[in-house]
């Protein structure tokens, strides 16, 4: 049966990438991702991962031999922060649009300038057109799980696209918690050998990438549009299977809290939730009906499962992490154009951007924020559309 | 209109013909390209049993469009500074899998290597991966149309150094790999092709990192007729211009083709290399000169490490 262990964030990433026996890491050190690379090289020079690092020269080359060996048949696996993230941003596209399983960890990082190390999620939400599955986890165990669960989603054949897993540098990725290592034998049976559309290993001649004319171009990532919508699929029967098998089922593209009689709701991704959370339990006491939606898949998005829930809500209101500078937040941009899909009466809706740059959000921030929201809607007025939420 | 080679009088055994299996006719290249002339050779010594990693660079058109290829072996086109970061992933992957029968090859031009490339070659190398990486060098960025890159030589007319010319010298891609200390450092050029051969026979047989610059002479950017290609690329060497050498062991070896020219006297006047092509045409005699020095230099630096 499985251990539980205290780790870091950053560490069960690495013992993720342990569990799922990854062939390659190819990765460069970035702050606050470093303890994942120093990690795995430690567990491949002790031998107790038969795996290849790849100590390159940058992060270009990180993702650029990631997916070198990912085409000739490894497992492979890279992590990244930031800089670092928008240095490969070239091979973020170049991975998915050639169609190969990958995992990647995002330790979230601001953006520079000015140099900054906190946690926002600028880096990680720059990458949503790229064609990745994007999960975000909340907690060390789930950073391991869904890690883990990468590979196993990557790897299905009606998915078939890279995907990134983030987790907030410091918040998680510093700070330790106890994390449950299931089974290795039973993670081997349940994620099995490597699996991918076509192997680059010089055993049959096989061109990839050939200039292609637009109707075969677009025809090739329409495919990647239906992939995503597979992967709604196989993201849920992935966390089903889990869930019977280590004991953690988190609920597939979103994870709900206080839901059920809620009148309102709270949208949000990553580990700041936490403190959503916390702010809410708290207001209930106070007879706030609000209920959380945890975003822990931002690509492919959820807006099935979010309507789900939402569609008598009375309000929604959702908090980014980052901004699409002169529009709004991301989450929002979003979750307003998958409603649409089914009303053209979308409940009053209102954007939250905040912890920017590592500004930290208390469990009394969201408290406050969340009783304006609500009292303003109960008083027959309409809330702003857009708030940035700045203290100091 | 060029005296005999003292190289080409000796006799000399045909290249193996199951390059032709494997570079098949109807690629997009133009006439007289060089690409294509060097895939043979390279087909002649690994068949089908080799992963082409290509960047952005002509080579990524002459292979043709999807969903055809001109080469019966694998590719894998990539993004333009990676080549030898993806090569390095391959080579990992195989090794992991234990497949030893397959070569990987980084294939890119001088713009991939010497400028854009520089810092994932350097990296690849330092690191020691099991690959050959072979810089096509014609001398300029040529599937954009002809903008000078690091690899442009002096004096020559691009369409970024459209009046004055090239005011610095060619970066010697050669030198700076071997100072990385790889197992196998060389240089070629495609009008010799049995001394290519030779070099690529030579890297297969060595483990780690092999690096071959190979002089490609291009009609369409060089401004010369098509019919020339090879011509263009001996008179390189006729002239010392351009020498072919191996490194290994610590030192320079002198490869047949250039050993004539080590002697300054029997060198060609440069100006019968420039003349042939149009990128040179109205280069002063000072800009001549300079270019002499440059070679006498280039030619006192391979004898100090022989």
């Amino acid at each position: 049966m499985g251990k539980l262990v205290a780790l870091t964030g950053n560490y069960a990433v690495a013992y993720a990438a342990k569990y799922a026996k990854v062939d390659v890491v190819a990765a460069y050190p970035i702050t606050p991702q470093t303890s994942i690379v120093e990690k795995l090289a430690e567990l491949i020079e002790s031998g107790e991962l038969d795996a290849i690092m790849i100590r390159v020269e940058s992060e270009h080359s990180a993702l650029a031999a990631t997916f070198g060996a990912a085409i000739a048949g490894a497992r492979a696996f890279t992590a990244t922060s930031s800089q670092g993230l928008l240095y490969m941003h070239e091979f973020v596209h170049w991975v998915s649009r050639a169609r190969i399983p990958a995992v990647m960890a995002i330790v979230t990082r601001a953006l520079a300038p000015p140099w900054n190390i906190w946690p926002d999620h600028s880096d990680y939400m720059d990458q949503r057109d790229a064609g990745w599955i994007m999960g975000f986890a909340m907690d060390n165990q789930e950073v391991f799980d869904l890690t883990l669960q990468a590979f196993k989603i990557s790897e299905d054949p009606r998915v078939y696209l890279p995907v990134m897993v983030g987790l907030e540098g410091f918040i998680l990725g510093h700070t330790t918690m106890p994390v449950e290592l299931p089974d290795q034998e039973i993670v081997d049976q349940w994620l099995g050998p490597r699996r991918q559309e076509y192997v680059i290993d010089g055993r049959e001649p096989l061109a990839l990438g050939n200039l292609a004319w637009p109707e075969d171009t677009e025809e090739m990532f329409m495919e990647i549009q239906k992939a995503m919508n597979n992967a709604k699929k196989v993201i849920k029967e992935v966390d089903e299977e889990y869930g019977k098998l280590f004991g953690r089922k988190y609920g597939g593209l979103i994870q709900c809290i206080n839901c059920e009689d809620a009148k309102y709701f709270a949208v949000s991704m990553g580990a700041w939730t936490g403190d959503l959370i916390e702010a809410i339990n708290k207001l209930r006491e106070d007879g706030y009906p609000i209920g959380v939606i945890r975003i822990r898949f931002c690509r492919p998005f959820p807006y099935e499962d979010i309507w789900e829930k939402v569609q008598n809500a009375k309000g929604i209101i959702v908090f980014d992490r980052s901004i699409s500078y002169g529009a709004w937040g991301p989450l929002f941009s979003d979750l307003i154009t998958g409603l649409y899909h089914y009303t053209n009466k979308l409940p009053t809706m209102s954007n939250i951007v905040a912890g920017i740059g590592g500004v930290n959000i208390t469990y009394n921030d969201f408290a406050r924020m969340l009783t304006n929201f609500v009292e303003t809607i109960e008083k027959g007025e309409k809330p702003p559309v857009f708030t940035w939420y700045h203290k100091r | 209109m060029t005296a005999p080679n003292p190289q080409s009088s000796k006799p000399r055994s045909p290249l193996p013909f199951n390059m032709r299996e494997v570079v098949l006719p109807g690629d997009s290249a133009c006439p007289g390209c060089p690409i294509p002339m060097a895939w043979k050779v390279i087909s002649a010594v690994f068949g089908e049993k080799m992963i082409l990693v290509i960047p952005a660079c002509c080579s990524s058109v002459v292979v043709g469009a999807y969903p055809g290829n001109s080469l019966k072996a694998s590719v894998v086109h990539v993004a333009f500074a990676s080549a030898a970061a993806v090569a390095s992933g391959i080579s990992e992957a195989l090794r992991k899998r234990g497949i030893t029968d397959v070569q990987v090859i980084a294939w890119a031009g001088d713009g991939g290597t010497a400028d854009i490339g520089m810092a994932s070659l350097s990296g690849a190398a330092e690191r020691n991966h099991d690959m050959i990486y072979i810089m096509y060098d014609n001398e300029a960025y040529m599937n954009t149309g002809i903008q000078r890159s690091s690899s442009t030589p002096y004096g020559a007319w691009t369409t970024t150094t459209p009046i004055i010319g090239k005011t610095e010298h060619k970066k010697d891609v050669a030198k700076i790999m071997i100072s990385h200390g790889v197992p196998y450092v060389a240089t070629a050029s495609i009008a010799y092709p049995h001394d290519f051969y030779a070099k690529l026979q030579r890297a297969k047989k060595i483990r780690g990192f092999k690096f071959i610059h190979l002089h490609a002479p291009c009609p369409v950017g060089w401004r010369f007729d098509p019919k020339y290609t090879v011509r263009v690329g001996k008179l390189a060497i006729e002239t010392g211009l351009w020498i072919l050498y191996e490194y290994y062991d610590g030192k320079i070896h002198l490869s047949g083709p250039s050993r004539p020219y080590m002697d300054p006297k029997k060198r060609k006047p440069i100006i019968e290399y420039l003349k042939l092509q149009g990128r040179f045409k109205g280069i002063t005699e000072e800009k001549i000169k300079e270019i002499e020095t440059y070679v006498n230099q280039h030619w006192e630096w391979v004898k100090r490490h022989m």
